[in-house]
């Protein structure tokens, strides 16, 4: 299981590396998306799987009976999550007026801020 | 509860802790709870904008008072430790501070604070409204996180709180341009955080614990089987690129010279230092073999960064851009400080970081009062100041020296210890390397006055001047005198920065302040 799912953070990886070295935004946007998956997936898959019951002690013990899932990664994951998705929500917004503004969502043409060929006072 | 019933009775004293807190101990917290708490304050005063600036300045002051309390705390009785949830460490969420930490997180304030100075003139109304106080107070929440926490996922969830709060500074206003830098900032930013947080999900994955003191007691046992020196490098890559170190810099010059003249002046202040403060706690807390490996990297990297950052300074045009690469500069000498190792070496990086946070936030901010002054924000336009405002002239001189590193000012002194630091290694070429990066920083402003100040002004431009303020200049004043003071009698700061550098070579107090029981 552990293998799968390696190999399957492994493409979510690949593939946002692949977006993200894209010249448009939206293609951007959508790598750091896949990428936030995929590492929620990876922080998952680090905190091991196991198919036990939930870590809930029952009523009258004061320890969990037998092997139980490990709650940290979940609320890991969880936290990477909300984080992931209010970056997201910036960013396509964020995206989406620049998009708006600038009438271009290729990176190459939306150069504002670095003009090119600028040069300071060559002389006193 | 289940005492309560009389029916089990739970040994809880495994796991809480059944001593009450001091009520000095809360200090500790004291920072961030009065960042967040002013933070949601201003939001419920959203409309009423006339109340921001005096919640903020508040505020913060009462954060740069709580600092300096908890810095006079550590320094006298050692590290401070608070477990959020009464939980015993490793369980809850442990915050730890130390002399690095505190010392970072006392001159943030401190410059946060001027800063919300110089803010009063320069956020009007409707960018009040927009959330300029509320975004700065959480970014600052972010900050002070940060410098306190003693736990890595926390410190994940810290740079997230600041780098969300610095998006909507960075966007304040919507200008094309900044579009344009925010696109830039947030991209980069965003990966490089992504890739914290995967190699935290490693980190996770070998060692159990996210506790930083627990890590670093763990370290050895798990050094044999697992993978630390990749996910060491991981770290080391990801606070890179949070610290804008070559090659992975660019996002810096591409953004910080598009914000308000407020926003890009702490931006440049805190938020690289940041990285910084987190590659000296990874590096020297928790893999401190790691680092011993990856010293020729921080040696190379340092080098080119403080080297290309001053050259790519010499070729801009834009003022606010040229401070920019300035920024990077500087941080090549914080990596050239972690290179280098030792109490001078991380002294010095530690005095140089502390140093760069006021200068380059106070030199930022003297860009926008002389565009105050006639409109110009580029070097081409610039001209004239000399005559029209000595004042201006006499306050920019000083924050040049001070930032080219020469002497009477505080510049001057950490540079020293890394040279000192590194013939002492007889790592001669990085030495070379700092005196070089020294002359084309000096070179570059030298430029910057020669333009600006000595020239008349260049016929043909009419750009529009605000008029002067008060506030902006008392804000400016209040940056460059700890430059001053501390030019002349840097002995204290030597001081705090060695202690520093000694306790993050040393990190057993550390350890030992999250567990005492535990002592081996």
């Amino acid at each position: 299981m552990e293998t799968l799912l390696a190999l399957l953070i492994g493409v979510y990886l690949t593939a946002a590396v692949y977006l993200m070295i894209s010249k448009h935004t939206i293609r951007l946007i959508l790598g750091v998306a896949l990428l936030s998956n995929g590492v929620n997936l990876l922080i998952f898959t680090a905190g091991r799987l196991t198919a036990d019951v939930p870590p809930i002690i029952a009523y009258g013990s004061v320890v969990p009976a037998g092997p139980v899932a490990n709650p940290l990664p979940q609320a890991l994951v969880l936290t990477a999550i909300v984080i992931g998705f209010s970056f997201f929500a910036f960013l396509l917004v964020l995206t989406y007026r620049a998009y708006r503004d600038l009438g271009t969502d290729d990176s190459d043409h939306m150069k504002l801020a670095e003009p090119d060929g600028v040069r300071p006072p060559q002389g006193y | 509860m289940a005492a309560g019933k009389g029916e089990i009775t739970v040994d809880v004293t495994q796991a809480w802790v059944m001593t009450p807190v001091q009520p000095m101990d809360w200090l500790i917290v004291a920072p961030i709870v009065l960042c967040l708490g002013a933070g949601g304050i201003l939001l419920m005063f959203r409309k009423d904008v006339r109340q921001h600036v005096r919640i903020t300045l508040g505020g913060l002051a009462l954060v740069v008072v709580a600092n300096g309390a908890l810095l006079h705390r550590v320094v006298t009785d050692g590290p401070l430790v608070m477990t959020m949830g009464r939980w015993l460490p490793p369980f809850g969420i442990t915050f730890n501070a130390d002399i690095l930490g505190v010392s970072f997180a006392l001159v943030a304030s401190i410059v946060a604070l001027l800063g919300a100075l110089y803010a009063i003139s320069d956020v009007d109304d409707i960018e009040r409204r927009y959330g300029f106080y509320p975004f700065l107070m959480m970014m600052m929440a972010g900050v002070m996180g940060s410098f306190l926490t003693g736990d890595i996922f926390n410190l994940y969830v810290w740079f997230e709180v600041l780098l969300i709060s610095s998006f909507g500074l960075i966007v304040l206003g919507s200008t094309h341009r900044q579009l344009d830098g925010a696109l830039r900032y947030a991209f980069l930013n965003l990966i490089a955080t992504t890739i914290f947080l995967i190699t935290t999900g490693y980190l996770y994955g070998v060692f159990g614990t996210l506790n930083m003191a627990d890590i670093a007691r763990k370290a050895a046992e798990h050094r044999e089987a697992g993978p630390l020196l990749t996910i060491a490098a991981l770290y080391f890559f990801a606070f890179g690129m949070k610290a804008a170190a070559f090659p992975v810099n660019a996002w810096l010059p591409a953004s910080y010279h598009t914000p308000k003249v407020v926003v890009s002046a702490i931006f440049a202040g805190l938020l690289t230092k940041v990285g910084v403060y987190a590659l000296l706690r990874v590096g020297f807390t928790l893999f401190p073999p790691e680092r011993d490996v990856f010293a020729p990297a921080f040696a190379i990297a340092g080098a080119l960064t403080m080297v290309l950052g001053a050259l790519g300074a010499l070729a801009q045009n834009d003022i606010r851009r040229m401070l920019a690469f300035l920024v990077v500069s500087g941080i090549g000498l914080m990596l050239a400080g972690i290179a280098m190792s030792g109490p001078l070496g991380i002294g010095g990086a530690v005095f140089y970081a502390l140093h760069s946070m006021v200068a380059m936030t106070a030199v930022f901010l003297l860009a926008g009062l002389m565009q105050r002054r006639n409109g110009a924000a580029h070097l081409s336009d610039a001209g004239g100041l000399y005559a029209s405002s000595p004042l201006l002239a006499a306050l920019a001189l000083v924050l040049i020296f001070a930032v080219a590193g020469l002497p009477p000012f505080s510049g001057l002194w950490p540079k020293v210890m890394l040279v000192k630091a590194g013939l002492d290694i007889g790592a001669w070429w990085l030495v070379a390397t700092i005196l070089l990066s020294a002359f084309l920083t000096t070179l570059a402003l030298a430029r910057l006055f020669l333009l600006a100040f000595w020239r008349p002004a260049p016929a043909g431009f009419a750009g529009q001047a605000s008029p002067d303020s008060r506030s902006a200049l008392a804000g400016v004043v209040g940056l460059t005198v700890p430059l001053v003071v501390f030019g002349v009698y840097p002995e204290p700061v030597v001081q705090l920065s060695v202690s520093a550098a000694e306790w993050l070579l040393n990190p057993q107090p550390y350890v030992n302040a999250v567990f005492p029981a535990a002592q081996p």
